[in-house]
């Protein structure tokens, strides 16, 4: 699939973050750590985006709205959940609203832990993502599947069939 | 004639290559300009390869097809102008492909995509005036539409058209989507319209549009280069430093200035075009 490492796209999203993550993210594109010489580009949209960068917890009002992000991101794609409430629900854990950490509704590839996560721990978790995302790449079944999944395939034949 | 051929030619293969450098070159003077390394200048190379191996999603087919039409307009307006053809017919056809593009934005349902493209059509608005009086500004000066002429005359265009030349570099800005002018299309950093204009675009589509838009500069680039082009060969290098140093200024006005409103947008265009293209017009008229 040819190399596709020098070019990661980022699409950020805020679940029920504190932000504290989110101005820890935005660093990393400062002058300091300037992220962008590795042509990393921090676009705000789903269909144009390879790696999915999300902080906070998931909430029963943004569950849909991460799933449909997730879903509206051409593959190869690749999760990343930044701070340790991304990761697991941290302190608003017990909250009413939580559901818990991102990957109770999309599948996550790296976790970031931190409260908040430095901005050289979010660069590492980029690192190990965009390897991950070519590995991913080089592989063009996965890329050009029609379905997301193999339990999918089958129910989406299973409905075609009985049509 | 051989030498229409060889422009067309030289057009098609090597405009991918000069837009994409440009667009790199710009995005390195532009992180510098920020304190930053920055990206390679092959970084826009980078990002096409990459966009066109990821997997094809589209939201309404009928956007494939109007966005091919923009990128195959787009790269029959340059074939035209590089083949020494008529500057007039060339951004009547630019302005069509403008229209494909308005138009496959238009048809997505997303509302970004949408505004987008109402403030696509908004720009062209304000733009199109200054580009037809800097083609009747070539007129004027060499007594020709064409190309082949206009590179042929006696004397450099810039010299009895220097108000049309800045009214031209003025809504360049606005062709080159740049930033006191990127209405339509935002660039990363401000994210309130998201992508604006390619907001539905899947990232093969994207890909599409990327080429398109190095094309186009290239053309841009080209026609800035023909105020500085008479008879003499050495004005090509003349009109090469011109095209350069008129590109560095847009990534300076880029990088120094905050997005204005339409109105703004629009009063001034008109207000810089009436103004200095409309006075060269008058002396050159009075002179004639």
């Amino acid at each position: 699939m040819g190399n596709v490492k020098r070019s990661p796209w980022l699409l950020h999203y805020d679940g029920s973050s504190c932000n504290g993550c989110d101005i820890e993210v935005l660093a990393c594109l400062t002058p300091v750590y300037d992220a962008e010489r590795f042509g990393i580009i921090n676009t705000g949209d789903p269909m144009q985006a390879d790696i999915f960068l999300i902080t906070g917890g998931i909430n029963k009002s943004n569950q849909e709205v991460v799933r449909q992000l997730y879903e509206q991101m051409p593959r190869p794609k690749v999760v990343v959940a930044v701070g340790v409430c991304a990761c697991t629900g941290g302190v608003f854990k017990e909250c009413y609203n939580i559901i818990g950490g991102a990957d109770t509704t999309i599948p996550v590839d790296i976790y970031v832990p931190g409260c908040a996560a430095r901005p050289q721990a979010i660069i590492d978790g980029i690192v190990k993502a965009i390897d991950l995302w070519q590995e991913k790449a080089n592989n063009p079944e996965y890329v050009h599947a029609m379905y997301e999944s193999h339990e999918e395939k089958e129910e989406k034949e299973e409905k075609e069939g009985n049509k | 004639m051989t030498y229409r051929v060889i422009g067309i030619v030289a057009f098609l293969i090597l405009a991918p290559f000069l837009g994409g450098l440009l667009s790199g070159i710009d995005r390195k003077i532009s992180a510098r300009m920020q304190g930053r390394i920055g990206p390679s200048i092959f970084q826009p190379f980078y990002d096409v390869q990459k966009l066109l191996s990821k997997q094809f999603i589209v939201v309404n087919y009928a956007q494939i097809f109007l966005v091919v039409s923009f990128l195959a307009t787009i790269i029959v307006t340059g074939m035209m102008f590089f083949g020494g053809s008529d500057i007039l017919l060339c951004f009547f056809l630019l302005s069509t492909g403008a229209t494909f593009l308005i138009f496959a934005a238009c048809i997505t349902n997303s509302p970004y995509s949408n505004i987008g493209a109402s403030r696509e059509l908004f720009q062209m608005l304000c733009y199109e005036p200054a580009v037809l009086l800097a083609c009747i500004g070539f007129y004027l000066a060499t007594g020709s539409f064409n190309v082949s002429d206009i590179i042929q005359a006696d004397l450099p265009a810039i010299i009895k058209t220097p108000g049309f030349f800045v009214a031209f570099v003025f809504i360049l800005t606005i062709k080159l989507r740049k930033s006191p002018f990127d209405l339509s299309a935002s660039h990363h950093p401000h994210q309130e319209l998201v992508k604006g204009i390619t907001t539905d675009m899947g990232a093969r589509t994207l890909a599409l549009y990327e080429i398109a838009e190095w094309y186009e500069h290239v053309f841009l680039m080209g026609f800035v280069g023909l105020f500085f082009i008479w008879k003499n060969p050495w004005s090509y290098l003349l009109a090469v430093v011109a095209v350069l140093a008129t590109y560095f200024l847009e990534i300076l006005i880029d990088n120094t200035s905050a997005r204005v409103k339409w109105h703004t947008m629009f009063k001034l265009a008109w207000g810089v075009t009436i103004l200095v293209a409309g006075v060269n017009l008058i002396i050159l008229m009075v002179m004639a």
